[in-house]
């Protein structure tokens, strides 16, 4: 019967209504309340060390290269061994869109992302941050790499010496 | 002489007390809304300013006093500017005939619990709330706005459909009381509320003042999603203000009147009879905010099918054999 449906399709609703009144609500009230994101979760970005204490970034630029806003800037720089590093390093969190396209494409797991996404603030200026507020003291999501140690122009071990290297190959002696 | 202005200043009193009740009600009734609609969606609502979000009316209010009061270029200026009031002033001038109490005796002489107990209440009622769609269509009007106009005339319409069935709902509680009182319909449901003596008449006149108050599911003059919060488009600040508590205070002069003419008044088993006509009101007060929180917003003509096509008839049906039920019992 039609009125029979009408009037239970008018009055089901109020009874569900009421129900939910009587439920507790979704809501994360947040300053009190915080939600623990997931490990792989896309905030804040550091700069990581590799197991020995050094900095892990060799500013190839391949960071810069791949952020869509353009957000990362640094200058390269050289040691006397030969190892590069940043001179300085910026990354302006005003304008990173938290894509991770930047730790994705880092040769040396120097940039990371992390959980920390408590980073709002009513200043964009130092929303700015340098090499100093983005560098930390361990090595992040992986614990064994270090780049030199798999390739990398002779800084740790001379050349061609890192154990899943072959010693370099004399181009004149394959010379026929 | 004395006597006069004693009574006057007896008036003057309850206006006075009536004012400020009705107003922080209307306010609190505002908040109740928030967050029962808030709970019904599993949100919490307002709950940052004071314990529950206790003090959220009054910022409310300072942030709509302080925000800048905005007139259009092409509107007409003097029916823009007054059109709000008038809506709020028709809401509070109802209440004028509500009883809420039954007459108290103090030093000996009779204390209506009334403001002005008329002999023809229900029809002031009646006049006054449709006198209220008047700031409505005005305000729609004068802010020469396509959106606004829109929702004045849907309100018009609407006004048309629902009022002949609202009265019509209430000659069958006229003809039981005897009277056009409220006071004197308060007290002839001593036994039985109306309620269970017609009950068709109960559920028109529900639908019916749904319809009157502007709200979910009959909220067609404001509809925010298809014509952009209709007659009050244009409007901001404390005149939006007016506009918003005006409906509020209908809200509260709504359930008032069902309450008197159908659930009992102020009668009731163990309570006082003001705290019983309090429970009833905010009770009803409830039910409208259940219902917003509820039922999706009728189509125009689906209101007008409504209005004219069924309430119209039921209510002539039901007075008809109410008419005919008395007459059988009184012969
Ligand atoms: S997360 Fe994306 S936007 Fe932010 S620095 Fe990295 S590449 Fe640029
Ligand atoms: S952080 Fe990684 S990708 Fe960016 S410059 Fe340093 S090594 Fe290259």
């Amino acid at each position: 019967m039609g009125i029979w449906r009408d009037i239970k399709g008018t009055l089901l609703p109020f009874w569900i209504t009421l129900g939910y009144l009587f439920t507790k609500p979704a809501t994360i009230q947040y300053p009190e309340e915080k939600r623990t994101p997931p490990p792989r979760y896309r905030a804040r970005i550091v700069l990581t060390r590799d197991p020995d204490g050094n900095e892990r970034c060799v500013a190839c630029h391949l960071c810069s290269a791949a952020c869509p806003v353009d957000c990362i800037s640094m200058q390269a720089a050289e040691t006397e061994d030969g190892r590069r590093y940043a001179a300085w390093f910026r990354i302006n969190f005003a304008r990173c869109i938290f894509c991770g396209l930047c730790a994705e494409a880092c040769p040396t797991l120097a940039i990371q992302m992390t959980p920390d996404y408590e980073i709002c603030n009513r200043d964009p200026l130092s929303l700015v941050q340098e090499k100093e507020d983005l560098l930390i003291d361990g090595c992040g999501k992986d614990e064994e790499y270090n780049f030199y140690r798999h390739s990398g122009i002779g800084v740790v071990n001379p050349r061609g010496g890192n154990e899943d290297e072959n010693a370099p190959v004399n181009p004149k002696a394959l010379v026929p | 002489m004395s006597d006069l202005l004693l009574n006057l200043a007896l008036i003057l009193v309850k206006l006075g007390l009536i004012f400020a009740v009705i107003l922080s009600m209307a306010a609190y009734l505002v908040l109740a809304e928030r967050k029962i609609l808030g709970r019904m969606q599993l949100r919490h609502g307002p709950n940052r300013l004071g314990p529950f979000g206790l003090i959220q009316p009054v910022a409310d209010v300072i942030k709509l006093i302080t925000k800048e009061d905005f007139v259009p270029d092409q509107s007409d200026k003097w029916l823009f500017l007054f059109a709000p009031g008038l809506t709020a002033l028709t809401a509070l001038l109802s209440f004028v005939v509500v009883p809420f109490s039954p007459p108290l005796a103090i030093f000996g002489r009779e204390l209506p619990m009334v403001v002005c107990d008329l002999n023809i209440g229900l029809l002031y009622f009646l006049g006054i709330s449709s006198l209220g769609v008047y700031g409505v269509v005005i305000g729609g009007w004068a802010s020469n706005s396509k959106y606004s106009l829109l929702g004045a005339i849907r309100s018009l319409g609407q006004l048309l459909s629902y009022e002949l069935s609202m009265g019509l709902a209430l000659i069958p509680v006229v003809l039981t009381a005897k009277s056009f009182s409220l006071t004197d319909i308060v007290m002839s449901q001593a036994d039985w509320p109306n309620l269970v003596r017609h009950p068709l008449a109960f559920l028109i006149f529900l639908v019916s003042i749904a319809a009157e108050s502007k709200r979910t599911p009959f909220d067609m003059p404001e509809a925010e999603n298809e014509i952009v919060g209709g007659f009050h488009t244009e409007y901001s600040g404390m005149r939006f203000g007016l506009f918003f508590v005006g409906e509020y205070i209908n809200l509260v002069i709504l359930g008032s009147m069902l309450t008197v003419l159908f659930l009992g008044g102020w009668h009731g088993p163990l309570l006082p009879p003001i705290v019983w006509f309090s429970l009833k009101v905010l009770f009803v007060a409830f039910c409208f905010i259940w219902a917003r929180g509820t039922m999706p917003r009728l189509r125009y003509d689906q209101l007008m099918h409504l209005g004219w096509k069924v309430l119209i008839p039921l209510a002539l049906l039901n007075l008809l054999v109410t008419a005919a039920v008395l007459l059988a019992l009184k012969g």
